[in-house]
């Protein structure tokens, strides 16, 4: 993909970004938080790539400590937020 | 098994569009849970189709990281208490800064890094994976008071910190005239990581919410930085979402406490107690209460707005809170809470403490939506919370809170101010409301006060 592609869809990404974040009510403002986390862990994908790669052995441990670091991010992250999410539903 | 390489950007493609979904989900209480599953489900579909890529050749240090990373995260979801929360979002911050930091490495390491673009790319997704990292685990230990929450730091430390960024943007430039020079390229990481401790270790512990929501949004724009040298669509747009989310809600908090973001990060807070002295504020005009008192007073009224502050989450009393809130409803009394933004130790931390309590959503008042409402309030019950009920932030032009948004608990009919002693908040500034002809200081520890409340007004 060429760099002016790229950019166009980090620029337009953050707009719509801001578009949506702007409608979230503060009530729910650290399950945001912790949702945002939970979807940067889609640095899991670069992670997989590299740790896949069996490119010797520097790769592999950077591949490694990314696919842990970025699981860790996914999981908990989804999971946490689920648990508070879960506190607000019941009435 | 290889597929094409358009059919996995299509299903990336798709995954970013269960991310947008999943956040939009987020909007309203109901919707929630429901966003977060949509957005979980993204995410399984990214992961899938990318073990499907045709670089993945071996599948053993996949699956010993997945497998080490799904259980510490699960522990860690399991287990955290939610007055932890601030401390699990920065360790979160942090990995995913570390991860995007060291995806940014590996690709370095392989060589795929060789234009122009993506060797900027990889620089700045070490540099602010690397800031990230290091900045959450200091805002992690100060939150967990591993270390002390009070600013540290050394005299001309900002002029190290633009020398430690200026050469990291140097070194960059370097990578780029002389691709693969692992020196420079070692030098940069320790660079960046040295400038997330020293940008952090300054800030005070009451600033905390303002630097995890920051960081927040540098993990995201770490991650769209990655998504640049890999050439993935699903990180830029995922990334930037983040990164924007990030920094409204960094805006939010800067906002409420009314400071703006370059003086929370460089910035000294305001010089307080210069013009104001507590004995002269508080002298004579202290009124204080019971707490059978304050249930005969509850008895008559119609409309009580309990404002908490994190003071009660110490105290574990959220339970007792909302027990007291369902005594004064079953009487018919009509109970809110007017939550502050910066009411917990991080945005919406004090809504989360209360929905785990039980209190029902829809009672959550924020601060916009509660203010017209005190002049109609008989009783408004303050427990934990100082600064951000402090008058002189509305009427003193000379205080150092002067123009922070407050809570107008003071237009009330009585205040009731649930306080162990006269002491000053955060800001370290007496406090006028305490003084007000309205005020009654209930004296002592917050949960036993609103437990002898309930026991009176049970029994009354």
């Amino acid at each position: 993909m060429d760099f002016v592609a790229q950019l166009t869809l980090f620029v337009l990404a953050i707009f719509l970004g801001v578009e949506l974040i702007t409608k979230v009510p503060p009530t729910l403002h650290t399950p945001l938080m912790s949702g945002s986390n939970a979807i940067s862990g889609i640095t899991v994908v670069g992670a997989l790539i590299a740790a896949g790669s069996d490119s010797g052995m520097l790769i592999n441990v950077l591949g490694f400590a990314a696919v842990v670091l970025a699981t860790i991010n996914v999981i908990g992250g989804f999971m946490v937020t689920n648990r508070m999410l879960a506190m607000f539903k019941r009435k | 098994m290889h597929v094409s390489q358009n059919w996995i950007d299509i299903a990336y493609l798709i995954a970013a569009c269960l991310f947008v979904l999943g956040i939009k989900g987020l909007t309203k209480p109901k919707t929630a849970v429901r966003g977060n599953l949509l957005a979980a489900a993204g995410m399984g579909v990214a992961a899938l189709v990318t073990l499907l890529n045709e670089h993945i050749v071996t599948y053993e240090v996949i699956i010993a990281g997945v497998v080490v990373g799904g259980l510490i995260g699960a522990i860690m979801a399991k287990k955290v208490q939610m007055t932890s929360m601030p401390q699990m979002i920065a360790l979160l911050n942090g990995f995913g800064g570390g991860a995007s930091f060291a995806v940014a490495s590996a690709e370095f390491f392989r060589g795929s890094a060789n234009d122009t673009v993506s060797i900027i790319a990889t620089g700045a997704a070490v540099l602010i994976g690397a800031v990230t990292l290091t900045g959450s685990l200091v805002a992690f230990a100060k939150l967990q008071e591993l270390i002390d929450g009070q600013p540290m730091g050394f005299p001309g430390m900002k002029l190290v910190n633009a020398i430690l960024f200026i050469g990291s943007l140097v070194g960059i430039g370097y990578l780029v005239a002389n691709p693969g020079n692992e020196i420079v390229f070692w030098s940069l990481v320790a660079a960046a990581m040295v400038l997330g401790l020293f940008l952090v270790l300054p800030i005070g512990g009451a600033d905390m919410p303002v630097v995890i929501a920051l960081l927040n949004s540098y993990s995201g724009v770490a991650a769209s930085a990655a998504g640049f040298v890999m050439g993935n669509s699903a990180l830029i747009i995922t990334g930037s979402l983040v990164g924007a989310s990030g920094l409204i809600l960094t805006s939010i908090m800067c906002k409420a406490m009314n400071r703006s973001l370059t003086n929370v990060l460089f910035g000294v807070m305001a010089e307080a107690g210069e013009a104001m002295d507590a004995d002269e504020v508080y002298a004579g005009k202290v009124k204080s209460t019971s707490a059978d008192e304050v249930a005969m007073m509850l008895e008559t009224a119609r409309r009580v707005v309990i404002v908490p502050g994190f003071g009660l989450a110490m105290a574990q009393a959220q339970h007792a809170v909302r027990e007291m809130a369902d005594t004064l409803e079953a009487a018919g009394i009509e109970v809110e809470y007017a939550i502050h933004p910066v009411a917990g130790r991080m945005p919406g931390h004090m809504n989360v403490l209360l929905a785990e309590a039980e209190v029902p959503y829809d009672k959550l008042k924020d601060m916009d939506q509660i203010n017209p409402t005190f002049e109609q309030t008989d009783v408004a019950i303050v427990l934990g919370a100082n600064d951000v009920t402090n008058p002189m932030a509305r009427e003193d032009k000379g205080s150092p809170i002067y123009g922070m948004p407050i809570l107008n608990v003071d237009k009330a009919k009585t205040v009731v101010v649930v306080k162990r002693s006269l002491s000053a908040g955060f800001a370290g500034l007496p406090n006028p409301l305490f003084a007000k002809d309205n005020t009654l200081m209930l004296f002592g520890d917050g949960k036993g006060a609103v437990l002898d409340i309930t026991t009176a007004l049970k029994e009354g």
